[in-house]
């Protein structure tokens, strides 16, 4: 399993893609929070982070659609997999490659953060009372970094699902992006159904209406338990894939 | 080593693999041979854990290979048809990924230098894999089966694509891995198993329609039956003589001539050396023998009779006959040319390419 996420991780940087990513998440990290903080005089992350979440639609299938499609056109799927490694493994591997360069990423756009530190910092030195809080809430950050890295995850495990699916790591990406975008956009969808009981359920399953909670601060228990699930139900699904083309 | 016992393997409705029994002891070298689609590659990769099969067992090295798949991998490296290489990486950086991948406890440095040695890829052990031609490319294909020293080989058509000279290398070191290590090795170019392989295993259309020792095969081949001879003589009458000599059932006239001689085939029964009467029969009619030459009989006329039989009849008095090899060889040997002498009837000195051909169509 160590041999196929060293692998993984390397072959991201010896094809553009890894830089691709990397470069493209700062940066587009950084003019998102340039824009809905220092621009908009504002210390409120919550729109950083819900517009980065949306930025995932490109970005998480950038990693993942060639984990599978690949290996399955150049044939070296046969060599995982007549390789002393569980199939489970395998998946791990793979999964934990791409979510290492994912969370990395995320931590390292946390720098963006310090220009705001930085201003409050002074705008305190010049606040003669010192009663109201002034800057950004550090508890709302933290759940939010922790939020958005459990949904990328998520993300990177429907991706990784999908690339299993095909050899055509076009079709693995167009497909990735499609279920993402869906994912997303349901919660904007709530607004316009007026049946209880269909928002009710979109809700539940939505998985920004469940963002909402680390925005306030709070690291809530049945989010966390609901991201992981759907990351933890597509890596079976995987697994599956593998196990029934086997037997097929 | 290795034991496959009663394996079927079915592709939808497609039946792929159909109850193939054979086992393979260590150190011994096997040739799968067979048409294209005859099951070669489906039964390698069920033997390496690749697919699983629909029913049967296949164990190597004790372990079972569905029960225990992880346990039994350890103990195969496998060169599929196409050899799995990452394109982008360079040869040094895959061999180390596969070190990594098997979980091979040998010291690495030497490990790899000693396998690079046996392949030949020392010159471009720092290049991109990309960049290499087919030849090199199926040795780094070889040289990653061969990570973690295990004790069964299995290579998948290795020498497909490469020029004479490689093929030759190939095959030398395929005989130098068969002396501690077990290999089996697929193919459908005859002359390679014989060149290679301890026994020949022959499969056609998921059936396994001949289990040979190979010098068996060969010793068939040699014990010749069909000479080309020239006589000095009116044709007519030295023709109808050698149709009526005993010992000869067949005699042809050829078109060919030498001066004043023509040139007969003929070919005797099973055991008669004809050679001899054959000669006293002429000096007697005063018809001067100016020439005779033995006609090789090919491994292809062998491998045609016993395809074409494969089909009609019921394979399994063939596998009987496997276990009694090492006493009665020269059953064997009749056995083989028996078939030979009935094939030869119908198909002469068939082409083998010619045979796939007419295979795949009527198939269709």
């Amino acid at each position: 399993m160590f041999a196929i996420y060293k692998k993984e991780l390397r072959s991201y940087f010896i094809n553009a893609i890894g830089y691709v990513y990397v470069g493209v998440f700062l940066a587009a990290a950084a003019l998102l929070c340039c824009y809905t903080t220092l621009v908009s005089n504002s210390y409120k992350t919550t729109s950083y982070f819900t517009m980065l979440i949306f930025s995932f639609i490109i970005l998480i299938p950038l990693l993942t659609m060639k984990l599978f499609a690949e290996e399955k056109k150049l044939r070296t799927e046969q060599l995982l997999l007549t390789a002393p490694v569980s199939i489970w493994g395998m998946v791990m591997g793979k999964f934990l490659a791409a979510s290492t360069l994912f969370v990395g990423t995320v931590l390292v756009s946390c720098i963006n953060f310090f220009p705001m530190y930085s201003y409050a910092n002074t705008e305190r030195l010049a606040d003669e009372y010192g009663t109201t809080h002034i800057g950004p809430v550090t508890g709302e950050i933290v759940a939010c970094v922790v939020g958005i890295i459990l949904i990328g995850l998520a993300f990177v495990a429907i991706g990784m699902f999908v690339s299993s699916l095909t050899e055509n790591q076009l079709a693995a990406a167009v497909i990735t992006v499609a279920i993402i975008l869906v994912m997303l956009i349901l919660d904007l969808l709530n607004q316009y159904i007026n049946v209880y009981a269909i928002r009710f359920v979109i809700s539940w399953f939505s998985v920004l209406s469940r963002f909402s909670n680390f925005t306030t601060g709070i690291l809530d228990f049945s989010a966390i338990l609901y991201y992981l699930s759907i990351a933890g139900v597509f890596l079976l699904l995987t697994v599956r894939v593998y196990d029934k083309r086997r037997w097929g | 080593m290795i034991k496959i016992d009663h394996l079927v393997k079915n592709y939808g409705a497609n039946c792929a693999v159909d109850d193939i029994s054979f086992e393979v002891q260590r150190g011994e070298i096997v040739g799968l041979l067979g048409p294209n689609g005859a099951g070669k590659s489906t039964t390698m990769n069920i033997l390496t854990g690749y697919l699983s099969a629909t029913s049967g067992s296949v164990s190597v090295a004790g372990l079972d290979v569905l029960d225990n798949p992880l346990e039994a991998k350890k103990h195969i490296g496998y060169l599929p048809e196409q050899p799995p290489l990452y394109l982008d990486m360079t040869v040094e950086e895959y061999l180390i990924f596969n070190y990594n991948l098997k979980g091979c406890k040998l010291n690495r440095t030497k490990h790899l230098e000693e396998i690079c040695d046996i392949v030949k890829i020392r010159d471009v052990y720092k290049r991109v894999i990309k960049n290499l031609s087919k030849g090199y490319r199926q040795r780094v294909g070889i040289a990653q089966a061969l990570i973690g020293s295990p004790e069964v080989i299995i290579f998948d058509e290795p020498t497909v694509g490469l020029d004479p000279k490689q093929i030759i290398e190939i095959r030398n070191l395929l005989r130098n891995l068969g002396k501690d290590h077990t290999v089996i090795l697929s193919t459908h170019i005859l002359q390679e198993v014989q060149a290679v392989c301890d026994r020949i295993v022959i499969i056609n259309k998921g059936k396994i329609v001949a289990d040979e020792l190979t010098e068996n095969i060969t010793r068939a081949v040699e014990n010749n039956r069909r000479f080309q001879v020239k006589i000095c003589g009116p044709q007519k009458e030295v023709l109808q003589m050698l149709r009526s000599k005993p010992g000869i059932i067949y005699a042809e006239v050829l078109a060919q001539r030498d001066g004043d001689a023509y040139c007969y085939t003929i070919e005797s029964e099973v055991g008669v050396d004809i050679r001899k009467t054959l000669f006293y029969t002429l000096a007697e009619k005063n018809w001067p023998l100016v020439g005779m030459e033995a006609l090789g009989m090919s491994l292809e006329d062998i491998f045609i009779a016993i395809v074409d039989q494969s089909t009609s009849k019921n394979r399994y008095e063939r596998r009987d006959t496997r276990a009694k090899t090492a006493r009665g060889r020269s059953d064997v040997e009749q056995q083989v040319a028996k078939k030979v002498v009935e094939s030869t009837g119908k198909k002469q000195g068939g082409e083998f390419s010619a045979l796939f051909g007419n295979d795949d169509e009527s198939e269709q």
